[in-house]
């Protein structure tokens, strides 16, 4: 293997594990819920992404086989982490009476469809209506 | 006849191609599999996505992953940042109030995973009238300049893709 590719595989490896780590000590360090929903949310993506495109050029270069099923993980990946937080904050703003003190006004007079069991807010399409 | 053969031309070309990429296999057999999967299943499943959304300016879908995956980055250095070099009780958390121009369901999916995904914000919550999104900032000095941001860089995207 050509030594540039050798350097070049071995780097993103590295800059992605270092991103898995500081995600991980994000939510071992940061204060409260909410901010901790940020650690795992970020820097994880960047993590992955290194490692699996450093997969993709390790299968190009040394294998010289076309490996491009890594790309379905990112895919996953970036289905799965904002819906994953949502609902983790969403659970959290439910549970927790002082987190729910603190939100701002939604600007209309229902409210967050967590917290508002207003009528028409039980019909899951309110002002979904299509245009 | 079009509408019952492919209800869902987008999602068909969609599973043909996860099943490519699952398969990590591109032969005419699997490419032929791939597409009775990608016929079959939104037949099967139509009755439960009952209408499309409008999909348009493929130019600016484009344009959009570009942004967004480049703002991943971003994001990703700026809070690796906050994290190693700031005391966790010193970041100026708060939550803010998008309110949304967005009306279609798929546009407003899409955005909150952006926001979720890019610097320093997550989505949190969508108003019970599905008219404004509830967002936490890591840490921000300017709440208004956050939303115009959102607003500016992927709303207005967004609104061009699917309206």
């Amino acid at each position: 293997m050509p030594i540039v590719a050798e350097f070049l595989i071995a780097a993103l490896i590295v800059v992605g594990a270092f991103f898995l780590l500081v995600g991980s000590f994000a939510l071992a360090k940061l204060p409260d819920m909410m901010r901790r929903l940020h650690g795992p949310t970020k820097a994880t993506t960047l993590g992955v992404g290194s490692i699996l495109i450093a997969s993709m050029a390790y299968a190009a270069v040394v294998r010289g086989t076309l490996s491009i099923h890594e790309l379905l993980i990112t895919l996953f990946l970036f289905l799965t982490a904002p819906v994953t937080a949502f609902m983790v904050a969403k659970a959290h703003i439910l549970r927790d009476r002082r987190e729910r003190a603190k939100l701002p006004p939604t600007g209309s007079e229902k409210g967050w469809a967590t917290l508002d069991p207003s009528p028409g807010s039980t019909d899951e399409l309110a002002g979904f209506e299509r245009k | 006849m079009r509408k019952i053969l492919v209800p869902h031309p987008i999602l068909t070309l969609f599973i043909t191609l996860v099943w490519l990429l699952l398969a990590n296999d591109f032969s005419a057999g699997h490419v032929v599999l791939g597409l009775i999967l990608g016929i079959g299943i939104p037949q099967i499943t139509s009755v439960y996505w009952p209408e499309r959304p409008k999909i348009g300016a493929p130019l600016v879908i484009v344009e959009y992953v570009l942004v967004v995956l480049w703002d991943i980055i971003v994001s990703n250095v700026q809070v690796a940042r906050l994290v190693l070099f700031h005391r966790g009780d010193a970041l100026r958390s708060t939550f803010i109030t998008v309110p949304l121009e967005l009306t279609a369901p798929e546009a407003i999916t899409t955005l909150a995973g952006t926001i979720t995904m890019t610097p320093g914000t997550v989505s949190t919550d969508l108003s019970a009238d599905g008219r404004a999104l509830l967002v936490h900032c890591l840490d921000v000095d300017d709440p208004a300049g956050t939303v115009a941001q959102i607003k500016a860089r992927y709303e207005a995207r967004l609104k061009r893709i699917f309206e």
